[in-house]
């Protein structure tokens, strides 16, 4: 393996966890939701991935654990949100603090423990492929489910029936209403897979990228993932793009960090925010691209007449 | 339940009703919105419903097509009981529904829109094909693939049919269709509505025009806060007998006998033109009008062609890139701020009475502030708000205007549309304003409240100031305006005197008759 | 069974008042349920958290320590929600300030006069205050989700500060350790009697009583709520909604950054690495507990600042985690929210046989 795949695979490696979370997300804000928790369903989904991981020895489990952490704290959000019509940026900062609170209390015990690592699964013929073989078909369960979720994700939501719904419930709540959908379980779905992406997103963390505790290990990631929702434009395809660029910048600026160049390694640590900064910036100046696709209900709560 | 039943056509010339209400109630906490209604309709009758604004006209369809359900009562398909618990129900059985406000979503292409009120197993490339079919048949133009947010009123109104015919109702709802329609559009309408009756299709018909009612249809049910009050012929009744049944009383006439007789300009429109505001707004192009001391002028026009637009322009809400693009008594104030307008005596009222007139969860003294703060009468002394002023203000006009409220400083939201409105114009009106733009004025507001609030804008107009309506609704139009200019794209056309403009010709500029061309002509006679 | 949200036609004023009480009330059962869950007494567990720090005079002072930055920036940024604008980088602004008030006393150390300690206060709040200039800026100017950016500059802040405390403000003389200067004479906040009471509550009271009446009594404070709650009244109003997230923004940030250098003048007396345990993020709590109302503020300041206090004696005392205060924290402001519900809404329970529904309130 050359140093180019090397860094290829690092970045892909790097890129997985944005690309669950912001596809999780994606979703729920398509369907007229804003969750600003992604970082504490993400945190929540990593500490239980791992607690269960080091306790079962199996990372399969770990993943579950994972995947069902971020789905309860979803739930949590959904039932406030929906059920009790709560303010959603509110509600979405108090699931952060309250996962980034938590996490911390869970995984108290774990801290400094060994990690079970997820193995790569390779793919036979495929990863003998020159160059891209390695990279594309050698890589472990959870980037293939990151490469599935796109692509389903983008069929769904376009292709299909309960994707027109979703859309419709983001686009118009009353209409969607009037015609007799249910916007609240609509919106309960959405929200849940939501919470399971980033859950996944938190296990893929501690049980791949670095199998191991580290409190607050999320550093951010869930507020990029809710960055590039809105980089997308609230398209798959486009938020898969923007996962891979900047998981680029990532480890670019870990790369030069290593080779030194008197860098103060902080101003590279703080490349990433600024990225995202910069992406919002680009994006959201631009009216035409932005407003086509924006759900038009998103972050308004619906109480249906009775 | 609702059983899926798809028998259609073969109108077996039953004597049963299609559809038949009984003792239908709904409560909302004390209110009964329905109060033991009864309605019937026969398969094949256009049926109107009529009633004022808050009779219960909306509940009871509501429950009908399942939206709500009754507090009471029971509902009966072709003599055999049902009951209806969504919408979905309701299509099963052959009930379909054009709404008043669309339920439809702007970000969605036409098919999708109608796809999602089709059963699940339809395939969009076939529904693409049908929907060709059907709106060739019933000449109802529309494109499958066009996006929603890019379609005209009208437009938007032939997907609403096109979906409910594609499910072969047997039973069509349509609340308020005109409202939105030009003249002759309305007409191509009631073309296709006798055709479906024809057919055996039943329409239960809500409006609040009376002489479309009595062209119309064959059946009528009133109803008057909440309880049916009558069951008519409309063919028989005259349109003041029918109005009298709804209102409960004679309705109060407006005294708009007065000579016509115009003085200064206060309000003038000067070549105004505006790019529009983001991809789904409406450009306003080369607007002009004279507005003058002691008359009353209407924009007509069907809604989304450029009416909150032009507001927005003239109430400074959006600046103008020039100051002489717009004139308020003798001042080039194109480049004036709303607040800078309104010192130099505009008010201004707005189509939103939530929202955009009032804030909904302010007390009413507050919302006096909202356009009062920067006027004379001390609201606001340097920097610090006086809140019994205000408090002050706001009795006399709630007094004034027959504001009716629960208490005597309640939120905004709090009150009836009828009241709001009253509040919002009053707030204005008290001001004494030289000019005022008041964007439609009775829109969803009962008989009484829109009787007073028509008076008010003549009254204000007798006193020496110039008033400009923008309003769709042509009855109003006709009643307050001396006269009439009509809004199509963004653009304006000539300003008629109501005495002489028909009908038809005010449906012809609606359609956008003088739009471009007209510019053409002016130039040929002025050169 | 199924709950649903019944519309009132005005807002309730007795809900207004007991959410905050009735929250309290459920975070205190939800920390009984969590204490005996892990095998403590829930009655002596909640009397070292909530009771104890207020009942010994030094930690009452503990209190009102952490108390003044909570409630500084917890009033900042209650006006900055009441008005939509969703400032959550108050952290980062906290960080700024104190980089920026610290440049007075390690840039000019030997300067002493009460000018010093006016100059680092003043600069303190203009450091924040400028920091959140960056999140307003781009969102008047570009459109960018000011949640997204002042959040960024949070990490971006931290970094800087570990930087600057590591790099070109580190003591000389400090062994090496990632700490500025010690601060001494008027570069330190004056001390309110022989405790660690700092003038930074007097701030903080002064702030309080500054915003209640901008709020209540001012032009600016009806603009603010007008837009916060109508953004199109605002505009017929003839008010900019462009200058209120420029005020707000500024207003918040300017409070946070006076946090920060109160916290670097104050208890901490020299710039660290850590200057702060999460007050910007506290504060959120503060501000949605205290109604978003500066006098509501001071109140939840006062009550977040005894679970930080009780939150380090319950971790000597019962040897319970000090993460537990945290998730208090988190689970308090779920319970605010959902009972800030009732405010406009009447809760009712659907039974499943289609009954007539049983008001709750």
């Amino acid at each position: 393996m050359d140093a180019t795949q090397a860094i290829i695979l690092t970045i892909i490696t790097a890129s997985t966890p944005l690309l669950l979370a912001a596809i999780g997300e994606l979703v729920t804000e398509r369907s007229g939701v804003l969750n600003l928790g992604v970082e504490g369903m993400m945190v929540m989904g990593a500490v239980c991935g791992f607690a269960v991981a080091y306790e079962t020895g199996s990372p399969l489990l770990g993943i579950i654990a994972g995947v069902s952490g971020g789905m309860v704290m979803a739930f949590f959000f959904a039932f406030m949100t929906q059920t009790l019509a709560t303010n959603q940026v509110a509600t979405g900062l108090a699931l952060t603090l309250l996962g980034l609170g938590l996490s911390g209390l869970i995984g108290e015990s774990y801290v400094g423990l060994p990690g079970v690592k997820l193995g790569q699964i390779d793919i036979p013929l495929l990863t003998s492929i020159p160059f891209i073989g390695a990279i594309i078909f050698g890589q472990d369960i959870l980037v293939y489910a990151s490469f599935a979720l796109i692509f389903g994700t983008t069929y769904v939501l376009f292709k299909t029936r309960t994707g027109l719904i979703i859309r419709s419930v983001g686009d118009n709540h009353n209409s969607a209403h009037a015609l007799g959908y249910n916007v609240i379980a609509v919106r309960y779905a959405c929200i849940l897979f939501g919470g399971a992406c980033s859950g996944l997103a938190g296990a893929y963390l501690s049980l791949a990228y670095t199998p191991q505790w580290i409190e607050n290990m999320t550093a951010g990631r869930g507020w990029i993932a809710l960055a590039l929702v809105v980089f997308s434009t609230w398209l798959p395809k486009r938020l898969a793009i923007g996962a891979y660029l900047f998981g680029a910048v990532w480890i670019m600026g870990l790369y030069v960090q290593a080779l030194g160049f008197g860098i103060p390694s902080q101003f590279l640590s703080s490349l990433p925010y600024l990225v995202t900064i910069i992406a919002l910036v680009i994006i959201s100046g631009n009216k035409t691209l932005t407003r086509v696709n924006t759900p038009a209900c998103i972050g308004q709560s619906f109480v249906p007449d009775r | 339940m609702g059983k899926n039943i798809s028998i259609r056509g073969g109108t077996a010339a039953s004597t049963e009703y299609l559809l038949e209400a009984r003792g239908i109630t709904k409560m909302y906490g004390d209110l009964a919105a329905n109060n033991d209604v009864a309605l019937k309709i026969a398969p094949g009758e256009i049926h109107a419903l009529l009633g004022e604004n808050g009779a219960g006209k909306s509940t009871l369809v509501k429950i009908i097509y399942g939206s709500i359900q009754p507090t009471e009562g029971e509902l009966y398909w072709l003599g055999e009981k049902v009951h209806i618990a969504n919408p979905a129900a309701a299509r099963n059985l052959g009930v379909g529904m054009v709404f008043q406000h669309f339920s439809l979503f702007e970000a969605l292409n036409v098919a999708e829109n109608i796809a999602l009120a089709l059963p699940k197993d339809i395939d969009i490339k076939d529904l693409s094909e049908k929907i060709s079919e059907v709106s060739k048949e019933y000449g109802l133009p529309l494109e499958p693939t066009a996006l929603v947010a890019d379609l005209s009123v009208g437009e938007r109104q032939r997907i609403e049919i096109v979906r409910c015919l594609l499910q072969e109702p047997r039973l069509l709802i349509m609340d308020e269709p005109t409202a939105v329609l030009t003249p002759q559009e309305a007409d191509q309408l009631f073309l296709t509505l006798e055709r479906l009756a024809s057919e055996g299709c039943a329409v239960l018909y809500i409006s609040h025009r009376l002489d479309e009612v009595k062209r119309l249809c064959h059946d009528a049910t009133i109803l008057r806060m909440g309880k049916v009050v009558g069951h008519v012929n409309p063919q028989q009744e005259t349109a003041a007998s029918l109005a009298r049944l709804m209102v409960g009383a004679d309705v109060h006439a407006i005294n708009a006998n007065r000579e016509y007789n115009p003085g200064d300009t206060l309000l003038k429109l000067n070549n105004l033109c505006q790019n529009a505001d983001g991809p789904f707004g409406v450009s306003l192009l080369d607007i002009n009008l004279d507005v003058k001391a002691g008359e009353v002028v209407a924009i007509a026009g069907v809604a989304g062609n450029g009416q909150s637009e032009l507001f927005d322009a003239i109430s400074g809400e959006r600046t103008s890139s020039s100051a002489a693009t717009i004139r308020i008594d003798g001042r080039d104030s194109g480049l004036d701020n709303i607040t800078l307008r309104r010192k130099n005596g505009a008010g201004f009222v707005p189509e939103e009475r939530l929202g955009h007139g009032a804030v909904p969860g302010l007390s009413l003294s507050e919302n006096i502030v909202l356009t009062r703060h920067s006027d004379d009468d001390g609201l606001s002394k340097s920097g610090f708000l006086d809140r019994e002023s205000a408090v002050a203000i706001n009795e006399r006009i709630t007094r004034d205007y027959d504001v009716r409220k629960g208490k005597p400083d309640p939120e905004a939201r709090s009150l009836s549309g009828g009241n709001l409105q009253k509040f919002v114009v009053g707030r204005e009106l008290d001001r004494k304003p030289k000019v005022l733009v008041i964007n439609q004025p009775t829109w969803g507001v009962d008989a009484g409240a829109a009787a007073l609030i028509r008076q008010a804008m003549i009254d204000l107009a007798l006193s020496g100031s110039a008033v400009l309506v923008i309003s769709q609704d042509l009855d109003e139009i006709f009643e307050v305006a001396d006269r009439i200019a009509v809004i199509s794209r963004g653009q304006l056309s000539d300003a008629y005197a109501s005495s002489e403009l028909s009908l038809e010709k005010i449906g012809l500029l609606m359609a956008g008759e003088h739009e471009k061309k007209t510019t053409i002509q002016d130039e040929k006679v002025s050169a | 069974m199924k709950l649903v949200l019944e519309k009132r036609s005005e807002h309730s004023e007795l809900m207004t008042l007991m959410s905050p009480v009735l929250a309290i009330i459920l975070t205190v059962i939800t920390g009984a349920i969590i204490f005996a869950v892990q095998g403590l007494n829930p009655f002596s567990a909640l009397f070292v958290y909530f009771i104890e720090p207020i009942t010994s005079l030094w930690s009452f002072e503990e209190v009102l320590v952490k108390a003044a930055p909570l409630i500084l920036i917890g009033a900042g940024l209650s006006v900055c929600y009441m008005a939509n604008v969703w400032n959550i980088g108050a952290e980062g602004q906290l960080t700024m300030g104190a980089l920026a008030g610290s440049f007075v006393p390690i840039i000019f150390s030997s300067w002493q006069s009460p000018l010093t300690l006016v100059a680092m206060l003043v600069m303190g709040a203009l450091g924040g205050a400028a920091f959140a200039a960056i999140p307003a800026f781009l969102k008047n100017r570009f459109n960018a989700n000011e949640i997204l950016t002042s959040l960024m500059l949070v990490y971006i802040a931290q970094l800087i500060l570990d930087w600057v405390v590591r790099g070109p403000w580190r003591d000389p003389q400090g062994y090496n350790f990632p700490q500025s200067i010690a601060f001494e004479g008027w570069q330190l906040l004056p001390i309110l009697g022989s405790g660690r009471v700092h003038i930074g509550i007097i701030l903080a009271i002064i702030t309080v009583i500054i915003l209640t009446v901008l709020m209540n009594r001012t032009l600016k404070g009806f603009e603010i709520l007008v837009i916060g709650n109508a953004p199109r009244a605002g505009r017929f109003a003839g008010f900019s909604r462009k200058k209120i997230v420029w005020f707000t923004l500024l207003l918040s940030g300017g409070l946070a950054g006076l946090a920060g250098i109160g916290e670097v003048a104050g208890p901490s007396g020299q710039l660290q690495t850590a200057i702060s345990p999460g007050y910007g993020f506290t504060a959120i709590i503060v501000a949605f507990l205290g109604r978003l109302n500066p006098i509501g503020v001071f109140f939840a300041g006062i009550m977040l600042a005894i679970t930080y206090i009780g939150g380090e004696a319950a971790q000597i005392t019962l040897g319970v985690s000090d993460k537990t205060a945290q998730v208090f924290q988190g689970v308090l402001l779920f319970f605010i929210l959902a009972c800030d519900t009732l405010i406009l809404y009447r809760i009712k329970m659907l039974g499943s046989t289609k009954q007539q529904p049983v008001a709750a309130e």
